[in-house]
């Protein structure tokens, strides 16, 4: 896909200060920036400088925040800000893993219906029809708490909510592109159906799929500690960002075992919607000018 | 010029296109009979909605799900009309090219135009995509693009209008078809730049003896490149024959309002004329010849029979009330 091989050069337009009208934006995208590539650095270097190990226990239990114990220590006597940092290596892959397959899946079925049309359309768009008929927090709880608590199960509970919005979003975009006039002058050289479907279609549709990917980022990270933090995620000794919060949940006056990871989840979430809609203003012609 | 042994390169017989739309079925094409022979730069002329682009869609198979068409369009033998996917497929592109009306929005914008052009290649020849992207250099470079080779890789937004459509006529000609269509090829550009397409036509067409079929609506046009005529009304043609005989011995009086209506620079003094009315609507049946309404020559027949496509000396004309000889002073010359 063209759009991804350009991708480098698409992050520097994003922070160019060229690109946007209030600079108060580009401050908002750049520190965006900032924090996701911060929460990167951490998430593959973490085991060569972590103070501790994210299950051991470390001296007397709920400790307050000191210099050694940056976040003070949970009621297992364990490091918080440990727990906290090793919470990237399970939220973040999660996360992206489940709006890549969602992008995937909803690509590959939305832009079979809005191209092919037919019966394969009403199959797919009755499907996401359905599922976007359910509230997306109760139907991830019910599809994870079927397939059991566990950190993959609610990873395919999150897929099963997401997949339809993009499948909706890509068939609409394949749609519009389709009558365009170089699709018919395509056609008329003789290209196949599949050969402009991927050359000629896809490309120019898939541009919106990419901002709301990065919207919905945030938005995943959210819903990922929110079925730990209900127990359907990820299971109690993992450092888990929602699960940790539960156990943080019932010390009222030990505020920093809960809090530490509150506030990885807030700076993900916000950065990832920073992102994306800097993206969005950069990409998308339409709502700049 | 035709040859009237040789058998012909494209043979419309009969053509019939109906568009399923909101008010019913509109009848854009009703009976269209068209030959062109290799080599020949053949017109087609008429207003908008005659039903010229519909034709020639349904000749390629390129009509939207709404469109259905009927008759016989035979290309060299090769019936096209119903023929499966694969057929059409090989001619469209490979034996038969074709180039839009507006180049501005006809090539796609995410690709840079080596690339397209190569596409076309690839479409109809085993080649490489290396050799595929070196013959399109040498396509940019027969269609007069300047300075080809630097340029290929410039992506469509980087050109103007008439950089565009030699990119669409490279494309068409990639796979040296038989005949070119160009759907009104010049109406989206300026005229200086309108000259220079079609002067690059024109020599295509003396260099590698290639058929056109030359959609539009201007006359001028018509009369810099064409051999035959064929002036379209409500999907019928009413008049086609050389382009001598058409524009000197018009017989059809819609031909000869068409002339009428047209300024000429030899005769700045002459009134223009223009013809009166508005063509049928296309979901309505006319009974008679559809021109009939407007025509100031119809008698009361005209309502009642739809007339047939009969020779006169060079032409063929769809007219009850021929011969127009006498009528010709008045209206053209």
């Amino acid at each position: 896909m063209s759009l991804l091989s350009t991708e480098p050069r698409l992050l520097v337009h994003v922070a160019s200060r060229s690109t946007w009208k209030s600079p108060w934006k580009r401050v908002t995208v750049i520190a965006g920036m900032i924090v996701v590539s911060f929460w990167l650095v951490v998430l593959i270097t973490l085991s060569w400088w972590a103070p501790y190990k994210p299950l051991e226990a470390v001296g007397a239990r709920l400790q307050s925040p000191s210099w050694h114990h940056l976040f003070g220590t949970d009621a297992l006597s364990r490091d918080v800000f440990t727990r906290t940092l090793y919470g990237a290596r399970q939220t973040l892959p999660v996360s992206v893993g489940v709006i890549v397959c969602a992008v995937t899946i909803g690509t590959i079925l939305g832009s079979l219906a809005g191209f092919f049309g037919g019966w394969i359309e009403s199959v797919v768009m009755r499907l996401v029809d359905v599922t976007l008929a359910f509230p997306p927090i109760f139907l991830a709880m019910a599809v994870a708490a079927a397939l059991g608590p566990g950190l993959q199960n609610a990873f395919f509970a999150m897929v099963i909510v997401w997949w339809p919005i993009y499948a909706r979003l890509i068939r609409g975009q394949v749609q519009a592109v389709k009558h365009r006039d170089h699709i018919q002058a395509a056609v008329s050289i003789g290209a196949t159906r599949w050969r402009i479907l991927r050359k000629h279609v896809l490309p120019l549709s898939f541009t919106p799929a990419l901002i709301n990917a990065t919207l919905d980022l945030g938005q995943v990270v959210i819903l990922t500690a929110t079925l730990s933090f209900l127990g359907l995620g990820a299971k109690p000794p993992s450092p888990e960002w929602g699960a940790m919060i539960t156990d943080g949940a019932q010390f009222f006056y030990q505020w920093w075992v809960a809090v530490a990871p509150g506030i990885a989840i807030l700076t993900v979430a916000m950065s990832f919607n920073f992102l994306g809609d800097g993206l969005r203003d950069a990409l998308d012609v339409r709502a700049k000018r | 010029m035709s040859d009237v042994t040789t058998p012909p390169l494209l043979e419309i017989r009969d053509l019939h296109v109906t568009f399923a739309v909101r008010h019913g079925l509109a009848h854009a094409v009703r009976g269209l009979e068209l030959t062109v022979h290799r080599g020949e730069v053949a017109a087609v002329v008429g207003e908008s909605g005659s039903g010229k682009s519909a034709s020639m869609l349904a000749t390629l198979g390129l009509l939207d799900t709404n469109a259905s068409s009927s008759g016989s369009v035979r290309f060299d033998g090769t019936e096209l009309l119903g023929a499966p996917t694969p057929v059409l497929r090989s001619i469209r592109g490979g034996r038969i090219g074709m180039i839009f009306q507006d180049p501005m929005t006809s090539l796609n914008p995410v690709l840079d135009i080596r690339r397209q052009i190569a596409e076309a290649v690839i479409t109809h020849q085993q080649v490489s995509p290396r050799q595929a992207e070196s013959r399109a250099v040498e396509l940019l470079e027969m269609v007069s693009f300047p300075d080809a080779v630097r340029r290929a890789r410039s992506y469509p937004h980087e050109l103007s209008g008439g950089m565009r459509q030699r990119v669409m006529i490279a494309m068409a000609l990639a796979n040296d078809p038989d005949i070119l269509i160009a759907d009104e090829p010049t109406t989206a550009l300026d005229v200086t730049v309108q000259a220079q397409i079609l002067d690059l036509l024109r020599s295509l067409r003396q260099s590698r003896e290639l058929a056109i079929v030359l959609i539009t609506h201007d006359l001028g046009v018509v009369a810099g490149l064409a051999d035959s005529v064929h002036v379209m009304y409500a999907g019928r043609v009413a008049e086609s024959g050389p382009v001598v005989d058409i524009f000197h011995r018009p017989q059809h009086p819609y031909t000869i309002g068409l002339l009428a209506s047209l300024p000429r620079l030899d005769r700045p003094d002459r009134e223009l004329t223009p013809i009166g009315g508005v063509p049928p609507r296309l979901y309505e049946e006319p009974d008679g010849c559809s021109f009939a309404p407007r025509c100031r020559y119809a008698v009361e027949a005209c309502h009642e029979v739809e007339p047939p496509l009969k020779r006169v000396e060079a032409s063929m004309v769809a007219c009850n009330v021929l011969p127009m000889r006498s009528r010709t002073a008045e209206g053209s010359l």
